[in-house]
């Protein structure tokens, strides 16, 4: 598609920026440009004044008190937990787990299913574009169990090999654990094909839905995946808070992560009784506060719609691709057919991090690093790239700005 | 633009194109490896050591141009050093890169080593300039890290990794 065609008024974006006052930001004396959404995005006005409503007003500690206040952050904070479940098309609102974020999320799945249902000699698959939050707890796992992890090779595009992927499957194989979208390439998976190879072997399917969820709609039912999880912080809320959905008959045989209160039934010294679920895995006093700014955050992200949301950063992406691909000795790592708004690039000579800082100089924030995925660097040979990531916030200029900016480096390098 | 042509001058971006001491020797009786896991920077040393001076001196890695170019230069000024004088640079160079020492306005030993001051203002760069020098302080004291045949380096997490062994 050539850049001139683009339809870019899908929605109003000059409107959509005023709801950002950190937008308005000088740094280094030029307008923030920000490109680092993957890493995090930004909050909105609206979830701002959730949380100053939340704590001028509304603050307690949740289904532990009988008075007002206690009772008004119970309601909200499992209102929350309502708006999450109809944000992934959950079922049922006890299928979704509130957990520090992504990390802890995956975590909680390595502790209460893993350990329980993975032994030894049994496989663990996972895809070459993981961020390190979804290979080390079961790097951890394989550790203590004498377990195996097999890994889904990609192609120079920084796809997954479909025909690999399915020949690593037999017996022995217990779980997947996959990437929805590549923090590190932007690669959109083919999550549905696979989970739905990976089920004709009775194998749970857990996504790593981070850079996805906030891209993008999401079906949790359609997928049909077991576990999905993804980190409020990059979907303009807070940090702190993230979400674990799972099928209520797994959630309900696995076991618990944390020890605490609020996650029991009954205790004695002699035993103690779980709660159901989703309290079975909330141990100790959540992140309330943060549940409900995240419920916020959604209501927002819905007035906009994930569908005109994705359709918006498509055409940011292709923009940026044909005039980043324009440029002579820059080259973009990760080019899958099919991509979401993360454009990780290498300019010839030039290291990320002088990239970063030269960038930074004009208020450009870009991240770089090897993005928590040194296997994905390891197999592009390079020790780091840098990442330009949009959000639906990003306008065609700030990328004609980064275009500049990437010239400006080529110049001082020259 | 100017900001960054104080940090980035012509002398850094010579160094960072074509480093000094380049490659590493064989007969080494000193060697040290640094990473900063934060950018992928990683320095190897190698030297040779005999009456307590610095006799060669040779580095290799992967790095952004400051590492390269603080390695470059770094190994330049401590060729034929004694080990005590290399060490006085290292504390001076990184208090030069953390702002405790002004170059100017303090004795030092630092001469062209001075470019390197403006990495002060740039808290995430200030790692990459010390690598090397954390790395050489490291090699020239094999004992700070008995449970390590090869001494290795990490300056992930810390802003002045050398201080810890201080
Ligand atoms: C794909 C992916 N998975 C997991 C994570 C970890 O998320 P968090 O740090 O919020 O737990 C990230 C964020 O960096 C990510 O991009």
């Amino acid at each position: 598609m050539k850049a001139e065609n683009l339809n870019f008024d899908r929605f109003d974006i000059e409107k959509v920026r005023a709801d950002f006052p950190i937008l308005g930001l000088q740094v280094s004396g030029k307008p923030l440009v920000y490109l680092d959404n993957a890493a995090s995005s930004q909050m909105p006005q609206a979830v701002i004044d959730r949380i100053v409503q939340y704590q001028t007003a509304e603050h307690s500690n949740i289904h532990r008190a009988v008075h007002y206040l206690s009772e008004l952050a119970t309601r909200e904070y499992e209102e929350a937990r309502v708006k999450v479940q109809h944000f992934l098309k959950a079922q049922e609102a006890r299928e979704i787990i509130f957990t520090r974020g992504t990390t802890e999320a995956i975590n909680l799945v390595m502790h209460g299913y893993g350990r329980a249902f993975i032994g030894k000699g049994d496989e663990i698959i996972l895809s070459g574009l993981e961020h390190h939050a979804n290979i080390v707890p079961w790097q951890m796992l394989a550790q203590e169990k004498g377990a195996i992890l097999r890994v889904i090779p990609m192609n120079d595009a920084g796809e997954l090999l479909i025909d690999e992927f399915e020949a690593l499957f037999n017996e022995k194989t217990k779980f997947l654990a996959l990437t929805h979208v590549s923090n590190a390439l932007g690669t959109v998976n083919p999550v549905k094909k696979m989970i739905a190879f990976a089920h004709r072997h009775g194998v749970p399917v857990l996504l790593d839905g981070a850079q996805a969820a906030p891209h993008q709609p999401v079906d949790v039912q359609d997928l049909d995946c077991d576990f999905y999880a993804f980190s409020g912080h990059k979907l303009c809320g807070p940090t702190g808070i993230g979400v674990l959905y799972g099928k209520a008959k797994l959630l309900e045989k696995m076991q618990p992560f944390q020890g605490g209160g609020d996650m029991i039934l009954s205790v004695t010294f002699e035993k103690t009784t779980y709660n159901v679920i989703p309290s079975k895995f909330e141990a100790g006093t959540p992140p309330i506060m943060a549940a409900i700014a995240l419920g916020a955050a959604i209501d927002y992200l819905n007035g906009i719609g994930l569908a005109n949301i994705e359709a918006y950063e498509k055409q940011l992406l292709d923009y940026a691709t044909e005039k980043v691909s324009a440029l002579n000795g820059v080259r973009i790592i990760g080019t899958a057919a099919k991509k979401a708004a993360v454009l990780s690039f290498e300019i010839k000579g030039v290291h990320p991090h002088d990239v970063g800082t030269i960038l930074n100089d004009d208020g450009i924030a870009i991240r770089t690093g090897h993005h928590c995925a040194q296997p994905v660097m390891q197999r592009f040979h390079v020790p780091a790239t840098a990442r330009a990531s949009f959000a639906f916030y990003n306008t065609r200029q700030e990328i004609d700005k980064l275009v500049v900016g990437i010239r400006k480096v080529q110049e001082m390098f020259s | 633009m100017s900001d960054m042509r104080q940090l980035y001058q012509e002398v850094i971006l010579d160094h960072n194109r074509k480093p000094r001491n380049f490659g590493s020797i064989l007969a080494a009786n000193r060697h040290a490896e640094g990473h900063n896991p934060l950018c992928g920077d990683h320095i190897k040393l190698t030297m040779n050591v005999s009456d307590n001076k610095i006799e060669t001196i040779a580095f290799e890695g992967e790095g952004c141009a400051i590492c390269k170019a603080s390695a470059s230069m770094m190994t330049g000024a401590v060729k034929g050093k004694l080990v005590q004088d290399a060490e006085i640079m290292i504390e001076e160079f990184r208090g030069m890169a953390t702002g405790t020492l002004d170059p100017d306005g303090q004795d030092n030993h630092l001469g062209r080593l001075k470019v390197f001051v403006g990495v002060k203002d740039l808290p995430s760069r200030v790692k990459c300039a010390i690598l090397p020098w954390h790395t050489l302080h490291a090699a020239l004291n094999p004992a700070l890290n008995p449970t390590q045949a090869e001494p290795s380096i990490s300056t992930e997490g810390e802003a002045d990794p050398v201080s810890d062994h201080a």
